[in-house]
């Protein structure tokens, strides 16, 4: 046997065959319930199809047997890390059906509680992002931090997750005695500690490795595929439903000073006080999505702060909940609302004369930031499919009807 | 967005394929006929002062009663209603569009009615499509890949239409 031939057979040796591996549901990177199925060929992957719908709850079905108010709890355990902003969307979608004016008082109080919740959501995402990147430290800080807001939260309605806090018609009560205080000494403690994690995360060479150049998603492919929140203005489109959404949701945000995070000209809004962009970062990748993330925390901070402000000189009282049984006027609505993981639309149908509505329909922004996964994926390695999905921060309990 | 000028120009356009429009209600919306469906939506997607690039959402409401008593007084024969929510990115606008169906294909019962898909013109219209084919049952003609995404794959039924009957059992596991 020649020398030739010899290498030929220890190269056939060496060559691997396509392989198909489940990765999930219980993987800890897969964020929940979520599997992967990977058809991969050594290290690289070239198909990644998520397997959806291992909840399954019938959040959709339910709410067509259930009056409005009642399907508060429900929309809670969506998107289960940002249950204010839930009940918010539903509240607003079922006000806007029902032509519903809110007092000042009311509005200022969603603001400040929908940030402090977009905060605690950041924070996971952030945190778990860093546990599937391998390291565990900034785990262990963002809850802390998290732990903060909960007790915050807790305070005002009594639950740590499951809130039910915001209702149509205003909030089911007004804030407690010292609350603001209480907020305002925790924003004070929270700031200076955000850029301990952009030492442990942001400015991290093995993270910057890691997480620079993968899943580049370019502006068009993140509108064709319908993705919102910090994974669309991660690819560097300007659109924010806080600034540009339906007139009823922008009227809360009115007479607050806040920017919208996005990339404008290889630069972010507050660039200046916090680690710039790496030179390895391309508009649209890993690292983007993470940056956008950790800046929206701070803009958050600062609508708190104006919020209080706002609070303090409104006056009236904190809304009167519409009856547990308003009769819905026939006619439908759709109202989305921007919650810490993207756009989350809720629509009503109602045929009038009766207070269940004849449809429910929740349309969340991890459905679509999902599908975008198999595109991403395709071509990349196993190691960065963690790297991706952790990315897109996703909550399965949000995809599922 | 959608008012009066608007629609008539998209009458004028596609002709008897805008079959109507309801403008009083919360959100206006246009009912366009299914065989204009994907030419109105590329339309809408690609003429620059309306450039609806972003789908929000598909989903079909079931005019269905199953109580006999509210069903005689309901003022509406049974058909699905498809719903397309739309907006624009650049304009920051938002539009709806709705589709009437038969609630069975050729009124026989368990055939589900078809409408062409508009993958071709927005992408994330392939789940909203396999999600809406799932719970609410309708079959979307042009669609690369039409299975079930939320129920297991041999599943039976729609779970979404109002008249749908949750199993007895499935696979050994109780159902009611």
């Amino acid at each position: 046997m020649s020398n030739a031939n010899q290498s030929e057979i220890i190269e056939l040796d060496v060559r691997t065959d396509e392989m198909l591996v489940n990765m999930g549901p219980q993987h800890p990177s897969t964020h929940g319930v979520l599997r992967l199925v990977l058809r991969t060929d050594g290290e690289v992957v070239s198909e990644a199809v998520p397997h959806i719908g291992y909840l399954h709850r019938c959040a959709e079905k339910i709410g067509e047997n259930l009056t409005p108010r009642q399907f508060i709890p429900y929309t809670d355990r969506m998107d289960y890390l940002a249950g204010m902003n839930m009940n918010l969307g539903w509240s607003l979608a079922v006000e806007k059906l029902l032509d519903y004016d809110l007092p000042e008082k009311v509005r200022h109080t969603r603001v400040m509680i929908a940030e402090l919740n977009r905060i605690a959501s950041h924070l996971v995402g952030m945190g778990t992002y860093g546990l599937d990147l391998g390291t565990f430290s900034p785990f262990l800080y963002a809850f802390r931090e998290r732990e903060k807001i909960l007790d915050l939260l807790e305070w005002v309605c009594g639950a740590r997750l499951t809130y039910s806090y915001i209702t149509p018609g205003g909030v089911t009560a007004d804030l407690p005695f010292d609350w603001i205080d209480k907020c305002s000494h925790f924003l004070d403690q929270f700031e200076p500690q955000i850029p301990d994690y952009h030492t442990l995360l942001t400015t991290n060479a093995i993270f910057i490795k890691r997480t620079t150049g993968i899943g580049v998603m370019s502006a068009d492919m993140a509108i064709a595929y319908g993705c919102s929140g910090p994974v669309l203005r991660g690819s560097g489109v300007d659109h924010d439903l806080r600034r540009d959404g339906e007139p009823r949701y922008r009227a809360m945000y009115e007479g607050y000073d806040f920017e919208v995070i996005v990339e404008r000209d290889g630069s972010y809004p507050t660039d200046q006080v916090y680690p710039s962009v790496p030179d390895e970062a391309v508009l649209g990748d890993c690292w983007h999505r993470f940056y956008v993330r950790m800046l929206e925390v701070i803009q958050a901070i600062k609508l708190i702060r104006q919020g209080m402000d706002f609070y303090r000189k409104s006056s009236g009282d904190w809304g009167t909940p519409i009856k547990l049984a308003t009769k819905l006027p026939p006619g439908e609505a759709y109202l989305e609302t921007e919650c810490p993981r993207g756009q989350m639309g809720f629509y009503v149908v109602s045929d009038g004369g009766d207070s269940i509505p004849r449809r429910v329909r929740a349309r969340s922004s991890c459905f679509s930031n999902l599908s975008v996964v198999e595109e991403l994926c395709r071509g990349g390695l196993i190691a960065d499919i963690p790297a991706i999905v952790g990315s897109l921060d996703i909550v399965m309990g949000e995809i599922d009807r | 967005m959608i008012d009066e000028p608007f629609v008539e120009k998209l009458k004028q356009r596609f002709g008897d394929k805008v079959v109507g429009a309801n403008l009083e209600n919360v959100d206006p919306w246009i009912e366009v006929s299914p065989t204009g469906l994907v030419e109105v939506c590329r339309y809408l997607k690609e003429e620059s002062s309306i450039a609806f690039d972003y789908l929000n959402s598909i989903c079909v409401v079931d005019y269905c009663e199953t109580d006999p008593k509210k069903a005689a007084k309901a003022k509406w024969q049974p058909h699905l209603e498809v719903v397309y929510h739309v907006s624009s990115i650049r304009h920051k606008t938002t539009g709806t569009m709705k589709v009437m169906l038969s609630r069975w294909k050729d009124a026989i019962e368990g055939q589900i009615p078809e409408l062409p898909s508009v993958t071709s013109v927005w992408k994330t219209a392939d789940w909203h499509e396999r999600e809406v084919y799932d719970l609410s049952g309708v079959l979307f003609i042009g669609h690369e890949n039409l299975r079930r995404i939320l129920c297991p794959e041999d599943w039976v039924g729609h779970p979404l239409r109002k008249d749908y009957v949750m199993p007895l059992e499935y696979h050994g596991i109780r159902g009611r």
